[in-house]
C-alpha cells in the first residue's frame, strides 16, 4: 500500500503522533466534564490521585492494567496479520470456562502453582477455540472476521448466561456464579513486588497474573518480530497479495493468528477469576475486551507500547472509580468516554495531525539545511 | 381460539420489536451500498433516543423530540464520515469509537441533566407518539378471524411503525429507481468509475453517510418516544448489531431487510413468549438460545452455507483519488 504521508523520524512516528492523539483525546473528554460542570483540572487531579497515591491504589492499578494487557495483546497479534479482532470481550468470556474448570476440579487437592499452569493451558484454549471458528470462516468459507467476531461475542454471553444458570452453579444458591474457589483455586498477591518499592498492597488484588502479563507481552515480540510465523504474519497485515505471491498460506496465517488472539483474551480471565473473586461470575470480563482495541491501538500494537497504554487504561479505571467518589457526576462511564475518543482519535484519526506534524519537520529540516548552506559559503 | 388470539399477540410484538431493526438496518443499507461499513449503528441509535427523550421531555413536544434525535444522530454519521471519508481512517474503528463514546456520554449527561439513574423523565401525552387506531378498529373485533387481524394486528400501531414499513419500498425506489441510488450503488461497488464519470464520491459518500444518520435517528426516536416512555440508559441493548445482522442477512436488499428484521423481532417475541413455557414437540428451549439465534443465523448465513452473502465490492476501503 503507498503511504500518501511523509515519512517522519521513528520517535515522532512512535512518541509523538500517538501522544498528540492522546492528548486531544483527552482534551475532549475534558469538554465533556465542563459540561457536566465540573472543573477538569480538578477531575484529572482526582484521578491520578486515585490511581497513585497509595500503595493499594497503584495495585488496583496494576490489576486492572494485566487485564488489559492480555486483551491489548489479543487485539494487536490480530492487528499484525490484518484482523480486526473485535471478539476479544467473547474469546476472554469463554476463557473463563477453562479457568473455573481447572480451580473447580483441583482446587481443593492441589495446591496454586498446580492449579495455575493447568487453568493458564485451560482459558488459552477456550480462548483460542472460540476463536477458532471465525478465523476457520474468514479463512475457507470468506465471512468477514470483525462481523463474525461480533456475532460470536453475543453468542458467547447468551451461552454463558446458560451456563452460570444452569449447569456450572451449584445447587441450591440463587446467584449465577460458581461456587468459591479454596486454596489451590487462589493466585498469591505480589506484596514482596510492591514491598521492594516501599509500598503496602493494602486489599488490592494485585497478584501473580501479572508477570504472567508480563512473559505473554514478551513471547509477543519474540512472536512478532524473531519468528517465521511473525514475518508471515507482517507481511499478510502489510500486502496480502505480497504474501500470497510469496506463497504464505492465507487460511493457515488467519486460523493460527486468530487462535493465538483468542488464547491471549482467554488468559485475561485468569486475573479476575483466580485472582481477584475467586470464582466465576456473569458478565467478569467488563468490556476489558473493548479496552484491549483502545489499548492495541495506542500503544501502536507494539509490546513496549501496549503495557504502558495497559497502565493508563489502568489508572482510568481505578482513577475513575475515585473521581465518581469525590464528584457524584462523574461516574464511570467517563472512562468508556475516554476509551472511545482515544479509539477514535488515536485509531480512526490517527493521520489527522500527520500533515500538519510532517509539515513542521519539513520546514525545519529545510531550514537546518539552509543554515548549513549558509554557514558552509 | 386461544391459540389464535396467542399468535396475534406474538404477531403484535414481532412487529413491534422489528421497527427499530427495519429503520437502523435501512440506515445501514445506504451507507454500506456507498462502500462505507458502519459498526456504529448502535451507538447513533442510542444517541439518537437519548436526544429524542431529552429534548421532548425538556419542550414537551414529540416533534422536537424526533427533530433532535435526527440531528444527533447525523452529527455523529458525519463524524464517523469524516473519520473514514476525509481522513482515510478504517471504518470498523471509527465505528467502535462512535459506538463507546455515545455509550457512555449518554449516561453521563443524563444523569447530570435530569439525576434519574441515567434515565430521562417519563414523557406522556404530546411528548410521546401516539398510537394511531384505524377506523372502525373497535367495531370489526368481533368479526371472526379477520377482526383481530385488522384492530389489533394492523391498526392499533405507532405512526412511526408504518413509517418503517412504508420506508422499505421508498429505499427500494431510491436506490434502484434514482440517479441518486444509481451512483449510490455505483460508488460502493466501483468508485474509481464514478470518479472517472465527473462525480465527486467524497460528497456522494457524504449524503450516503447523512441518509444513514436520519434514518438511525428515527430508530433512536421510536425507542425513546414510542416504544417505552423516555430514555434508559443502554436501551438499545444491541439493537443496532442485530440490525447490522439483519442487513447482512439480507444480502444488502430493502425488501429482505423488512424480512430478516421480522424474522429477527419474531425470534425476539417468541423467545419472551416462550419463557417458562415448554414448546410443542421440542421441549423446553433454553431462552438464551432463541436470544442468540439471530446471531447464529448470520454466521451461517455468512459461511455460505444459506446462500452467499456478498458485500458491496468496494466497501471497507478508503477512496484515494491521487495516487
Amino acid at each position: 500500500m503507498s503511504n500518501p504521508y511523509a515519512k517522519l523520524p521513528a520517535w515522532a512516528e512512535y512518541g509523538l503522533i500517538p501522544l498528540v492523539n492522546l492528548i486531544v483525546a483527552f482534551l475532549v473528554a475534558g469538554l465533556v466534564v465542563l459540561l457536566v460542570g465540573e472543573n477538569p483540572l480538578s477531575a484529572a487531579y482526582h484521578m491520578i490521585n486515585g490511581a497513585f497515591g497509595r500503595g493499594e491504589y497503584i495495585g488496583f492499578t496494576l490489576y486492572y492494567a494485566t487485564t488489559f494487557i492480555f486483551t491489548g495483546l489479543s487485539v494487536a497479534v490480530a492487528f499484525h496479520a490484518g484482523l480486526f479482532n473485535i471478539g476479544s470481550e467473547g474469546q476472554a468470556y469463554i476463557g473463563g470456562i477453562g479457568v473455573a474448570l481447572a480451580c473447580l476440579w483441583l482446587d481443593r487437592t492441589m495446591p496454586w502453582f498446580v492449579v495455575f499452569p493447568l487453568a493458564i493451558i485451560g482459558s488459552a484454549a477456550f480462548g483460542a477455540l472460540w476463536a477458532f471458528l471465525p478465523g476457520w470462516l474468514q479463512a475457507k468459507r470468506g465471512s468477514h472476521v470483525v462481523i463474525t467476531t461480533i456475532m460470536f461475542n453475543f453468542i458467547a454471553s447468551s451461552l454463558m448466561v446458560y451456563l452460570l444458570t444452569r449447569v456450572l452453579k451449584p445447587l441450591g444458591q440463587m446467584a449465577p456464579q460458581t461456587r468459591t474457589f479454596e486454596a489451590g483455586g487462589q493466585l498469591p498477591k505480589l506484596d514482596w513486588l510492591m514491598s521492594i518499592f516501599g509500598l503496602n498492597l493494602g486489599n488490592s488484588p494485585f497478584n501473580v497474573s501479572f508477570l504472567l502479563a508480563l512473559l505473554a507481552a514478551f513471547c509477543v515480540w519474540v512472536l512478532i518480530w524473531r519468528t517465521k510465523l511473525g514475518y508471515e504474519m507482517r507481511t499478510m497485515g502489510h500486502s496480502p497479495s505480497a504474501a500470497r505471491y510469496a506463497g504464505i498460506g492465507e487460511a493457515r496465517i488467519t486460523v493460527i493468528v486468530m487462535m493465538i488472539s483468542g488464547g491471549l483474551a482467554g488468559m485475561m480471565a485468569l486475573n479476575p477469576i483466580m485472582g481477584e473473586q475467586y470464582r466465576m461470575q456473569l458478565d467478569f470480563v467488563q468490556g476489558a475486551g473493548f479496552v484491549g482495541i483502545a489499548v492495541a491501538l495506542m500503544g501502536r500494537s507494539h509490546p513496549a507500547g501496549i503495557i504502558p497504554a495497559a497502565v493508563l487504561f489502568g489508572m482510568l479505571y481505578q482513577g475513575g472509580a475515585e473521581i465518581a467518589f469525590e464528584m457524584p457526576a462523574i461516574s464511570r462511564d467517563m472512562i468508556v468516554i475516554i476509551q472511545g475518543l482515544v479509539i477514535l482519535f488515536a485509531g480512526a484519526l490517527e493521520n489527522m495531525f500527520r500533515p500538519a506534524i510532517g509539515r513542521v519537520f519539513a520546514s525545519i529540516g529545510r531550514r537546518s539545511v539552509a543554515a548549513a548552506q549558509t554557514r558552509g559559503a | 381460539m386461544d391459540f389464535f388470539h396467542t399468535i396475534i399477540a406474538i404477531l403484535e410484538s414481532t412487529i413491534r420489536v422489528s421497527v427499530p431493526l427495519i429503520f437502523a438496518a435501512l440506515a445501514g443499507l445506504f451507507t454500506e451500498r456507498a462502500g462505507v461499513f458502519d459498526i456504529g449503528l448502535e451507538g447513533k441509535m442510542l444517541g439518537a433516543a437519548f436526544a429524542a427523550g431529552a429534548v421532548a421531555a425538556v419542550t414537551g413536544s414529540v416533534m422536537m423530540g424526533l427533530l433532535a434525535a435526527i440531528l444527533i444522530s447525523v452529527l455523529l454519521s458525519l463524524v464517523h464520515g469524516y473519520a473514514s471519508i476525509t481522513q482515510r481512517g478504517s471504518q470498523i474503528v471509527s465505528g467502535v469509537a462512535i459506538n463507546f463514546i455515545v455509550a457512555g456520554s449518554t449516561v453521563i449527561l443524563g444523569e447530570a441533566w435530569f439525576r434519574q439513574g441515567g434515565r430521562t423523565p417519563a414523557l406522556s401525552g404530546d411528548a410521546r407518539f401516539q398510537t394511531v387506531t384505524f377506523p372502525f378498529a373497535d367495531a370489526v373485533r368481533d368479526v371472526p378471524i379477520l377482526g383481530p387481524v385488522y384492530s389489533d394486528l394492523l391498526s392499533g400501531h405507532f405512526i412511526l411503525t408504518y413509517v418503517a414499513f412504508l420506508l422499505v419500498p421508498f429505499s427500494w425506489w431510491v436506490l434502484y429507481r434514482t440517479r441518486f441510488g444509481l451512483r449510490l450503488r455505483a460508488v460502493g461497488e466501483n468508485p474509481g468509475a464514478v470518479d472517472t464519470a465527473g462525480i465527486s464520491v467524497i460528497w456522494l459518500r457524504y449524503r450516503a453517510v447523512i441518509c444513514c444518520g436520519i434514518l438511525c435517528g428515527f430508530a433512536g426516536a421510536y425507542l425513546s418516544l414510542a416504544m417505552s416512555a423516555g430514555f434508559v440508559k443502554g436501551m438499545t441493548a444491541g439493537k443496532g448489531y442485530i440490525a447490522l445482522a439483519a442487513l447482512i442477512f439480507a444480502k444488502w436488499r430493502p425488501l429482505n431487510i423488512m424480512l430478516a428484521c421480522l424474522l429477527f423481532g419474531f425470534l425476539d417475541a417468541l423467545a419472551i413468549r416462550l419463557q417458562g413455557n415448554p414448546l410443542p414437540l421440542i421441549g423446553q428451549v433454553p431462552v438464551q438460545l432463541m436470544q442468540a439465534l439471530p446471531y447464529i443465523l448470520t454466521v451461517i448465513l455468512l459461511a455460505g452455507f444459506i446462500g452467499k452473502a456478498i458485500p458491496p465490492k468496494a466497501g471497507g476501503i478508503p477512496y484515494v483519488k491521487e495516487r
